[in-house]
């Protein structure tokens, strides 16, 4: 993007004027979601910067929303801060639990998508499947479905065959009905990053495999799985964030008792807004720069496997 | 191949046909390993397929079918069912019309039901509810003449609207939630007229969301090809770096940035601060920028932005530097060359991207839910407001499937023009 040496002074101008309305249209992306990082830690109820944390003040700055975060839905949140006060914020702190229970939903509908859409992937991608088009719409329909749509559909469902009364061996599953459909809306992100991991792929491996005497089972758990396992990490990456974000299905088949992170954030944004959700906000921000980079680095060493970029 | 061609024994027996090793024609042979590589490759498809159409297809094929079919009033009224079978459109209901309305309401107070079946009569025609719980708490001590005895408990019952509006429920299949749905009724002879101008909601809140939709896309495409353009520009490492600013929104949770917008753009907030404390704006002025039309379109740009570059950046990464020097040197200044040969190259990709935001920005709810205000809500705000508020989920469905026929249309255009094997993320 450098500028030729024969650029006339128009064209300078305008390739200045032109890096600075980038720079502005990158600071729109990005300023509001750090934005939430410094007003975290204000000490007064607001929502601005307070002439104290403008002049760098100590005391225009505390902790007590995150504080806040911890003891809000304690029984004694007064009590000395020793082994029986976690045990209480473990217990029945409303954001703990919430965080609890959007782990458990996120992780089996991260298994559930990943498995069965890896799986469907290495299917769909192979020259030989029939009505792929259809089937890969269908697939990724659930993503392109508006979210009310869905969660519409799943409420009568579910109502329908009163999922939330049934049991398994006798023990009533937790959440099945929230694991199931974020299992689907996560789908589409598996199959869409395994299967371009699997664009790549030199089938002639597999092949290579099976003429030295290897069954389809090892194949796949010693030549195709390593080959193809950053795709399938981003991919299950995908659906957990997709999982953990969602809340309108929560709200719509949620049960009364079935608060998670996002619901919690919800109910929070509708009713009174105060820092404690730009506490939650930031701390869901240093967990998607983290989720951010282990995807980035997954995608070099995908791209290094299968020698698509030098470095 | 050749080998069987040059097998002695198939020449002797003079077959023109080509075998495999165990006498099977290579046609046939070939055929069969087709198909089960094909059944091979099915089956692996074929849980994840039934999963979704398991938990995905078949609730919404259910909520399509609640659209058409709501029960509640003729489940309720058996013998008002067979009256209207029995009289054309347009009778006049007489003494067995309203004999039978009476043994109705009277099963229906027996089986505490009047509320159900009057809720279903309110849908078409508001204030009915009240009229079948009064009406049936009196109807065990009417004695005939029940015309009589009906008009005596309450006059409206005299209404022919009342009575067009019960013919059409005392079906349960209707398209009357489709006709609420375009703003559209029945009056009393059973034709579909417009409704009341003030209670015209949905057609123009389906433009509304078509238009913003369309705004936003058109947002997103002058912000998103700038900077697009500036990644395909730049070296690797560069790009890749600058690349972060697009990815993390991406990956932040949509409440947070969501919040973020609330905490920038409030009346108290952090924009409206700074404008005021450089004197842009009086402090009794301040901007109202958040819980309007504004603050949804602001918070929607923002969110669907990575949905134009990312696709906008794939298009553009592989585009050659050559043809727009070989312009500029064959005498086209910088601005042709620009418009006339790089743009026309990155048509693909604001074809993607555009489709991809507008899709994903009709069926938006969150978001105006949560910043829209009252003149910032589309169409998904209302499907929700059904759902949860007024109750009257056949609408809702109703609402919902017209959306969904409209997403539908445009995913499959997507499918036609980028294909669905295009879709990238990050």
């Amino acid at each position: 993007m450098a500028l030729p040496k024969h650029a006339s002074t128009l064209e300078r101008v305008w390739h200045y004027v032109y890096l600075v309305i980038c720079g502005l249209i990158f600071l729109f992306l990005i300023a509001p979601i750090l934005i939430v990082i410094p007003l975290s830690f204000n000490a007064e109820p607001y929502f601005t910067f307070t002439p104290k944390m403008l002049s760098l003040d100590p005391e225009g700055y505390s902790m007590r929303w995150y504080d806040l975060l911890l003891t809000f839905g304690m029984q004694v949140p007064e009590a000395a801060r020793d082994g029986s006060w976690w045990a209480d914020a473990w217990n029945n702190a409303a954001w703990i639990k919430a965080a609890r229970n959007s782990v458990i939903i996120g992780f089996f509908a991260t298994i559930l998508a990943t498995t069965l859409g890896t799986v469907a992937a290495l299917g769909l991608s192979r020259p030989e499947m029939p009505y792929r088009r259809t089937i890969m719409a269908v697939l990724i329909s659930p993503m392109i479905v508006p979210i009310i749509i869905t969660a519409t559909g799943l409420f009568f469902f579910y109502s329908s065959i009163s999922i939330s009364k049934w049991e398994l061996f006798g023990w009533q599953i937790p959440y099945l009905g929230i694991i199931l459909a974020h299992a689907t809306l996560g789908i589409p992100f598996v199959i869409i990053t395994v299967t371009a991991t699997l664009v790549g792929f030199d089938h002639s491996l597999t092949r290579a495999a099976a003429s030295l005497g290897a069954n389809p089972r090892t194949t796949f758990f010693k030549i195709t799985m390593p080959l193809i396992l950053p795709g399938v990490i981003s991919g299950a990456l995908f659906a957990f964030v997709t999982s953990f974000d969602e809340v309108v299905a929560v709200l719509f088949i949620g049960g009364f008792d079935e608060q998670t992170i996002p619901r919690q954030m919800w109910n929070g944004i509708r009713e009174q807004i105060s820092p404690a959700i730009l506490s939650v906000a930031t701390v869901l921000v240093i967990f998607s720069i983290f989720l951010l980079t282990t995807v980035e680095l997954l995608r070099r060493r995908s791209e290094r496997l299968r020698g698509l970029s030098p470095g | 191949m050749t080998d069987a061609v040059a097998d002695p024994i198939s020449s002797a027996r003079g077959q023109a046909q080509l075998t495999t090793a165990d006498g099977i024609p290579l046609k046939t042979a070939l055929a069969i390993a087709q198909s089960k590589a094909r059944r091979r490759a099915f089956l692996l498809v074929l849980p994840l397929l039934a999963f979704v159409l398991i938990t995905f297809v078949a609730p919404i094929g259910q909520m399509l079918y609640r659209s058409v079919h709501n029960p509640a009033f003729s489940d309720n009224a058996p013998a008002l069912a067979v009256w209207f079978e029995a009289n054309p459109t347009g009778t006049e209901p007489d003494e067995a019309a309203y004999e039978a309305l009476v043994s109705d309401l009277r099963a229906m107070r027996e089986n505490k039901t009047q509320g159900v079946a009057g809720t279903r009569i309110n849908y078409d025609l508001a204030g009915s509810r009240s009229l079948f719980t009064s009406t049936a708490r009196k109807s065990a001590k009417m004695e005939p003449p029940f015309k009589e005895a009906v008009l005596d408990a309450d006059e409206d019952w005299a209404d022919p609207q009342l009575w067009q509006v019960m013919r059409t429920a005392s079906s349960a299949y209707t398209a009357n939630f489709y006709l609420a749905a375009l703003d559209r009724t029945r009056d009393e002879n059973g034709n579909i007229v417009r409704v009341n101008e003030n209670r015209r909601l949905y057609v123009g809140n389906f433009i509304k969301t078509m238009l913003l939709s369309a705004l936003i896309t058109g947002c997103c495409l002058v912000l998103g090809y700038p900077i697009a353009h500036l990644l395909a520009t730049l070296p690797l490492r560069h790009s890749n770096l600058l690349m972060i600013f697009v990815l993390l929104p991406f990956w932040t949770s949509l409440l947070v940035r969501t919040t973020s917008w609330i905490v920038l753009l409030q009346s108290q907030g952090v924009v409206n601060d700074t404008l005021v404390a450089v004197g842009v704006v009086a402090d009794e002025s301040r901007i109202q920028m958040i819980y309007n039309q504004t603050g949804t379109i602001v918070a929607m740009v923002h969110i669907l932005l990575p949905f134009m570059v990312l696709p906008l950046y794939s298009v553009m990464r592989p585009i050659n530097p050559s043809y727009v020097r070989a312009a500029r040197s064959l005498g086209a200044t910088s601005w042709t060359a620009f418009r006339r040969i790089y743009v026309p190259q990155t048509v693909p990709g604001m074809g993607a991207g555009g489709l991809l935001v507008f899709i994903l920005a009709v069926g938006y709810y969150i978001t105006p839910a949560l910043v829209g205000g009252a003149s910032g809500q589309l169409i998904s705000n209302f499907i929700a407001f059904h759902m949860q508020k007024s109750l009257n989920w056949s609408l809702a469905a109703a609402l919902a499937a017209l959306l969904l026929a409209c997403i539908l249309l445009l995913y499959w255009l997507y499918d036609r023009l980028i294909g669905i094997d295009n879709l990238k993320l990050g």
